[in-house]
C-alpha cells in the first residue's frame, strides 16, 4: 500500500474575506478526511510523536479509533493526557513536537495530528461532553493563583482527584492568554468557554476580580487552603527602549490583544473599550504574539500590516500556520530590519519609524545567529500604529510580594519538576516558571502539579 | 456583584457612592486605587479610593462624570450592583512623618486627596491643606479635610470661594512667607500637578503626584498605563499611582491620556450621554 505523501488540505476561509472579519479561519475536517488522514499513520512501534508531545499523548493509540471511525474511543484516549484538546489542537506548534518527530517526514508531510486532535474536540463538543466522575471528596482544599491553562489544568486534576478547589483570578475572564491574548479568528471564544465551562463542571470554584498580592496575599491563601498553585503567566511587557516609544500610537502587543479580544474592541462602540488604529501598522517581533497583532490590525482596516524583525525568516519563532496566514492575508514582513527610534508630530502622534538594516552574523546563546546592524543603512519608514511584540517576562506581582519564593534569573518562580518552590505548600507553574513558553507546557506544568500537590496535602495531618 | 449602599451627589457633576466589596476593604490604604466595570459591555476605568470602611466592608468612590462610563455610573442608584470591582490597585502612599506637609487637592484629585491628608494627620504631621476648583460649586469634602487640617486654605478661578487665582499662588505665598515645608502632595489636573511640580523644583521640596493615566488591566500585563518617570517607563498601576513630581514627564502623560478623545466622544454621543 502506498502512504499519501500530503497532509489532507483543512479547508479554510479565504484570505480576501477573512481579513474582513473575526471568524476562525479553518473550519476543520469533516468524518471522512478526518478517517483518510488517520489511515496515513503507520503506527510505528517505538512511537516517535509520543516522545514529542510534552505531556505524552497516546496518539497512535486515537488515530487507531480515528481510523475504524471510532471517535467515541479516540476522544477517550486523547482525554486521558490532555485537558484542553480543542485549544491545543488550535494552538500548539506541532511542527516542533508530535508532528516533527513522525515518521512519514521522511517521504513527505507527517500525520495531521493537530488537525485530527482538534477534529476530535469539536467532535465530542457538538456530541455533549461527558463529566467524568468526581473522585470521592478528601476535605482537603487548594488555592490556584490565576486562571491561565496552567491554573485550569491543574484545578480540573485536583477536582477530579477530588479536593476542593478555589480558582483566583485577577480579571474579569478566565483563561489568561486564551481569552486576553489569542485573537477569536484563531482561537474562537466559545471554545475556551466550553473549556472553561467543564472545568467548572467538574467543581471547580473561579473567583474574578482578585488580584492576588492585593486583595488577597498568598500567605492568607495557604494559612486557609493545604496548598496554593501559582500559575500567574508572562504577563510583563517588554519593550524595545528605544526613543519615542511613549507616542500615541505605540501599543504593546498586550494592550493591543487585550482590547481587542478581552474587551471587544472590535465591536466598538457596541462594546465601551477603544482601539485606535491607523492606515499602515507595524508589528515588531515575529512570534505567535506578532503575527497574532499583524494579522488583528488587518481585521481592524489597516491598509498595511507590517512585520518587522531584526533577523531572517529561518528565526522567526512564530508556529508555520501563523506565518502562512499572515502571509496569505497579506502581512509585509521586512527582515533583517532593527527600529532605532519612533518619530512623531508635533502633536506627539506617531509618524514614521527609523530602522537599520541587520545581517546575520554569529550563532550567539540561543543558537541563533546574532544579528548585526550595517552601519549607513538607516531608512525612514511612515507608520501611524506601532505594535511591539518582542516578548514578555514573568509576572512579577506574586514573586515580589511572597517572602522566601526562590525566584530565577529571568524573575520567575523557581521549582523543580514537578512544580514544588522552595516554600512548602506553594507550587507554581506554567509561564511563570519558566517564562513565556506554550500553552501545552503550561497545561503539562498544571498537570504534574496537580499529582505532587495531591501527594502533598495527603501527606499532611 | 458589588452593590452600590450609598449614593450622594456632591455637585452637578461629581458624585460618591459607597460600594460593597468586602475584600477591597479589608486592605485598602490611602494612595490606592480601584478598577471598575459596570456591566458586560462595559470599559475597565480605574477610581482613587475615597475613604473605606473595613467595619462595613465599603469603598468610597468620588468621580466627576467626563465620559460615557463615569456618566453611566452616575446614572446608577443604591440598590444597584456594578459586575466588576478589583482592588485595592497600585502602591499605597508613603505615610510617614514629614514635620509639615502640605497637601493640594485640585478639582475631582480632592477626593483621592482626603484618605492622605487624613493619615498624614494621624501620623502627626502639621497639614497644611490647599483645595482648588474652577468655582465653589466644584468644591468638595472642604468640611472632612478641614477637618484633619491643621490649616486650610481655598482658591477658586473664578474667586467665588477662597483667594481668585491657582492652589500654586497660595502654595507660592506659603513659600515666601517661609514656611518649613517637608513634602507636597498634589493631586489633581495634570496641568496642576506640573505647575506645581515646576514650582517645588526650584526650591527643592520633596513633591509627590498621583497619576491617572489610562489603564485597561491594572495588574502591570498591558503598559497602557506607562509614564515617563525620570526617563524610565514606569507602569502607573503597579509602580505608582504616586511618584515624585520632579521626574514625571507631565506632558507626556497630557499626551497619551488624551489617545482615545475622538473615540470617547462617539461613545457618549451613541449612548446619548
Ligand atoms: C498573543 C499570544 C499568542 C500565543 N500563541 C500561542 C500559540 O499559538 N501556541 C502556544 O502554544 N502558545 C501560544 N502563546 C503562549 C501561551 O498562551 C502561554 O504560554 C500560556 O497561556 C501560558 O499559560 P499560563 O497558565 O502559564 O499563563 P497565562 O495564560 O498567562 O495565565 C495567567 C493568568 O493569571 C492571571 N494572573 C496574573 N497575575 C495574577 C494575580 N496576581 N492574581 C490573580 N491572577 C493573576 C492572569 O490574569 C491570567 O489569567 C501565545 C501567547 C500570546 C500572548
Ligand atoms: S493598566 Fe495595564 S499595565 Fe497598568
Amino acid at each position: 500500500m502506498t502512504v499519501r505523501k500530503t497532509k489532507h488540505e483543512m479547508p479554510e476561509q479565504k484570505p480576501k474575506d477573512r481579513i474582513k472579519n473575526f471568524k476562525e479561519v479553518p473550519y476543520g475536517y469533516d468524518e471522512k478526511t478526518a478517517i483518510e488522514e488517520a489511515k496515513r499513520c503507520l503506527q510505528c512501534k517505538d512511537r516517535p510523536c509520543v516522545i514529542g508531545c510534552p505531556v505524552e499523548i497516546d496518539i497512535p493509540g486515537f488515530i487507531k479509533h480515528i481510523s475504524e471511525g471510532d471517535f467515541d474511543k479516540a476522544v477517550e484516549v486523547l482525554k486521558t493526557k490532555t485537558s484542553l484538546p480543542a485549544v491545543c489542537g488550535r494552538v500548539c506548534p506541532y511542527e516542533n513536537q508530535c508532528e516533527g518527530e513522525c515518521t512519514l517526514l521522511k517521504i513527505g508531510e507527517p500525520v495531521a495530528i493537530g488537525r485530527l486532535e482538534r477534529f476530535l474536540a469539536d467532535y465530542e463538543k457538538n456530541k455533549g461532553v461527558k463529566i467524568p466522575k468526581k473522585g470521592k471528596p478528601t476535605g482537603k482544599k487548594v488555592a490556584v493563583v490565576g486562571s491561565g491553562p496552567a491554573g485550569l489544568t491543574c484545578a480540573g486534576d485536583l477536582a477530579k482527584m477530588g479536593h476542593a478547589v478555589t480558582v483566583f483570578e485577577a480579571l474579569h475572564a478566565p483563561a489568561g492568554v486564551l481569552m486576553y491574548g489569542i485573537p477569536e479568528f484563531r482561537l474562537p471564544k466559545k471554545i475556551v468557554e466550553a473549556e472553561v465551562d467543564y472545568i467548572k463542571k467538574l467543581g471547580v470554584d473561579i473567583k474574578y476580580d482578585i488580584v492576588v498580592g492585593k486583595t488577597i496575599t498568598v500567605d492568607e491563601l495557604l494559612h486557609d487552603y493545604d496548598a496554593v498553585f501559582i500559575g500567574t503567566g508572562a504577563g510583563l511587557p517588554r519593550w524595545l527602549n528605544v526613543p519615542g516609544e511613549n507616542l500615541d500610537g505605540v501599543y504593546s502587543a498586550n494592550e493591543f490583544l487585550t482590547r481587542v479580544n478581552m474587551m471587544k474592541a472590535y465591536k466598538f462602540p457596541e462594546y465601551d473599550t477603544p482601539i485606535k488604529i491607523g492606515k499602515v501598522v507595524a508589528t515588531f517581533g515575529a512570534g505567535n504574539v506578532a503575527m497574532d497583532s499583524a494579522r488583528t490590525a488587518l481585521r481592524l482596516g489597516a491598509e498595511k500590516s507590517y512585520i518587522i524583525y531584526r533577523r531572517s525568516e529561518k528565526e522567526m519563532p512564530a508556529r508555520d500556520e501563523e506565518i502562512g496566514h499572515a502571509k496569505e492575508e497579506g502581512v509585509i514582513f521586512k527582515l533583517l530590519t532593527n527600529p532605532k527610534r519612533f518619530i512623531g508630530d508635533d502633536k506627539g502622534l506617531l509618524t514614521q519609524v527609523e530602522c537599520i538594516k541587520m545581517k546575520l552574523g554569529e550563532p550567539d546563546d540561543s543558537g541563533r545567529r546574532r544579528p548585526i546592524p550595517i552601519p549607513n543603512s538607516e531608512k525612514k519608514i511612515d507608520i501611524e500604529t506601532a505594535i511591539i511584540a518582542i516578548g514578555q517576562s514573568p509576572n512579577p506581582l506574586i514573586p515580589k510580594t511572597v517572602k522566601g519564593l526562590k525566584i530565577g534569573k529571568w524573575g520567575n518562580i523557581d521549582t523543580d519538576e514537578d512544580g514544588r518552590t522552595s516554600i512548602p505548600g506553594i507550587f507554581a507553574g506554567g509561564d511563570i516558571a519558566t517564562g513565556a513558553a506554550t500553552v501545552i507546557l503550561a497545561m503539562g506544568a498544571g498537570k504534574r502539579a496537580a499529582r505532587a500537590i495531591d501527594k502533598y496535602v495527603k501527606s499532611k495531618k | 456583584m458589588y452593590k452600590i449602599v450609598e449614593k450622594k451627589v456632591l455637585s452637578e457633576t461629581v458624585k460618591l457612592m459607597k460600594i460593597k466589596a468586602l475584600l477591597v476593604a479589608k486592605k485598602a490604604q490611602a494612595g490606592q486605587f480601584i478598577i471598575l466595570r459596570i456591566d458586560e459591555s462595559g470599559e475597565r476605568i480605574p477610581l482613587t479610593i475615597a475613604d473605606y470602611d473595613r467595619k462595613q466592608g465599603t469603598i468610597t468612590i468620588i468621580f466627576m462624570e467626563v465620559g460615557k462610563t463615569t456618566k453611566q455610573l452616575g446614572t446608577l442608584n443604591v440598590g444597584d450592583s456594578l459586575l466588576n470591582f478589583a482592588g485595592p490597585l497600585g502602591a499605597p502612599s508613603e505615610i510617614k512623618n514629614y514635620g509639615t506637609v502640605v497637601c493640594i487637592g485640585g478639582g475631582v484629585g480632592i477626593a483621592p486627596l482626603y484618605p492622605i491628608v487624613k493619615a498624614l494627620k494621624e501620623k502627626g504631621n502639621y497639614v497644611i491643606s490647599i483645595l482648588g476648583a474652577r468655582n465653589e460649586s466644584l468644591l468638595m469634602l472642604e468640611k472632612e479635610i478641614k477637618s484633619f487640617s491643621d490649616e486650610l486654605y481655598i482658591a477658586t478661578d473664578d474667586g467665588s470661594k477662597g483667594q481668585k487665582g491657582f492652589v500654586s499662588d497660595v502654595l507660592q505665598q506659603l513659600i515666601d512667607e517661609k514656611r518649613e515645608i517637608g513634602m507636597v502632595m498634589a493631586i489633581g489636573p495634570v496641568i496642576m500637578m506640573k505647575v506645581v511640580s515646576d514650582l517645588t523644583r526650584k526650591y527643592g521640596i520633596k513633591t509627590l503626584v498621583s497619576l491617572n493615566p489610562i489603564m485597561v488591566d491594572g495588574t502591570g500585563m498591558c503598559g497602557g498605563c506607562r509614564v515617563s518617570v525620570g526617563g524610565e517607563t514606569k507602569f502607573a498601576c503597579v509602580d505608582g499611582p504616586e511618584f515624585d513630581g520632579h521626574l514625571v514627564d507631565f506632558d507626556n502623560l497630557m499626551l497619551r491620556n488624551r489617545r482615545f478623545i475622538c473615540e470617547e466622544e462617539e461613545s457618549c454621543k451613541l449612548a446619548g450621554v
